[in-house]
């Protein structure tokens, strides 16, 4: 019979929260590193450079297109062939970062594009240089119109760093797997209290998302 | 690199096809299941409604992992053995399609809501209304998206290598820590996923660029 009495103990739950701790705080840092790498790449890759936009667009399409596990699977074992060894939480946000970065920038590059381009124009028409017109005009209208699609991005990055337990970083999953480990009688209590913590956390943000969608519109 | 592949090549050649299989798999598995839900959220019935909302919102909310180790450990405690291939491909083809069912109701709200009174009113009933006339022309929107849910299908079905579903990651990791040569066998198992998701991907940029 599946204990759920004693699996929900204090001191289990407090260690359950600690993971979720450690969750939120991965995905915090990389969703602000990956919001700067990935606005930079994704105005490279809009801008139409000759070659080095190629280049750029190149390299996000082949990130975008293999597993995360892999990324950190790579950055955490791969890595130190090249003489440098990450830590696992530090591997796991480098992981994610380079991850969410190319996302990112896929969202930046059509969020910008859904800017008429008319408002360039004027803005250039009025004396304004491209990176000027970017900043001031483009970009605001942009990161608008982006919104939902960053935040359901940031709902993944947060349930992906459940995949960060394969290195053993202090997260939910892995905090969960260390109570279900104790008993075998505790591995369905400890499911649920896990999911209902992911769950309130993505949930909410996309209730944030929809709330700031309607008042936006 | 080329010496890795040629000595290692059944072990990746067969982790390729797991992959590929239990992502195929689950595709189908989850389109099916995805574009039920899909329809009881767009159901008159209230109650319908709701079962489809909480599914929805329930699986895309959860981590893929916890969903896939979830089966992996309770099936086998009360019903029976169970293999980390099938557990996992269970786990995809339940997260997978809770999106697949968001995605489907997106091209069924877009289909002009006069094609399903039209039909109604010629006498046929709801499910045939829908089986005949909204559901073909809501598919042809769907079809980029759904191109894309197949490509983080594959992607995703890296987590069999939790469960020791035998998949590409999996014998990945086996190569790499029985040669030692970590980065060039990573490298190889990234280009084995490159062949399949980033055709498909570029494929249906195209085609949205198309329909657009």
């Amino acid at each position: 019979m599946q204990n759920w009495i004693n699996a929900y103990s204090w001191i289990n739950i407090r260690f359950l929260l600690q993971g979720l701790w450690i969750t939120i705080l991965i995905s915090v840092i990389s969703v602000i590193l990956s919001f700067i790498i990935g606005s930079v790449l994704g105005i490279i890759r809009y801008s139409k450079i000759p070659y080095f936009s190629k280049i750029i667009g190149f390299i996000i399409d082949v990130i975008r297109n293999l597993p995360l596990l892999l990324i950190i699977f790579f950055v955490y074992f791969g890595l130190p062939a090249f003489g440098f060894k990450p830590d696992t939480i530090p591997a796991a946000i480098l992981a994610m970062t380079v991850f969410e970065s190319m996302m990112i920038a896929e969202i930046i590059r059509s969020g910008i594009m859904a800017v008429d381009i008319g408002q360039m124009e004027a803005a250039r028409a009025m004396g304004m240089k491209m990176p000027q017109a970017m900043w001031h005009v483009v970009l605001p209208q942009a990161y608008k119109k982006m919104i939902p699609a960053m935040v359901s991005q940031f709902i993944s990055l947060i349930k992906d760093t459940s995949l960060a337990t394969i290195i053993v970083v202090p997260e939910l999953m892995q905090h969960g797997q260390v109570v279900y480990g104790q008993d075998p009688n505790y591995i369905i209590p400890v499911f649920v209290a896990m999911a209902i913590m992911y769950f309130i956390v993505c949930y909410a943000l996309s209730l944030l998302s929809k709330f700031i969608d309607r008042r936006m519109a | 690199m080329i010496n890795l592949l040629t000595n290692n090549w059944s072990e990746f050649i067969s982790g390729f096809g797991w992959t590929l299989l239990s992502s195929v798999l689950a595709l189908f598995f989850s389109l099916i299941i995805g574009s039920l839900f899909a329809i009881f959220e767009v159901v008159p019935n209230k109650a319908v409604r709701i079962i489809g909302n909480i599914y929805v919102e329930v699986f895309r909310n959860i981590p893929l992992l916890v969903i896939t180790m979830f089966f992996y450990l309770v099936i086998p405690l009360y019903i029976t053995k169970i293999n980390g291939f099938t557990a996992g491909t269970i786990g995809l083809t339940i997260y997978t399609s809770a999106f697949i069912a968001e995605t489907v109701r997106a091209g069924i709200n877009s289909v002009d809501v006069g094609q399903m009174e039209a039909a109604r009113s010629q006498g046929m009933t709801f499910w045939q209304a829908m089986r005949y006339i909204v559901l073909p022309q809501a598919f042809k929107y769907v079809i980029p998206p759904l191109g894309n849910q197949f490509v983080n299908l594959v992607k995703n079905s890296s987590v069999l290598a939790f469960v020791a579903g035998f998949d590409l990651m999996y014998q990945g990791n086996a190569i790499a820590s029985q040669t030692f040569e970590t980065v060039n066998t990573y490298i190889i198992v990234g280009l084995f996923y490159l062949v399949i998701t980033l055709p498909i991907s570029y494929y249906m940029q195209h085609l949205e660029r198309k329909l657009a």
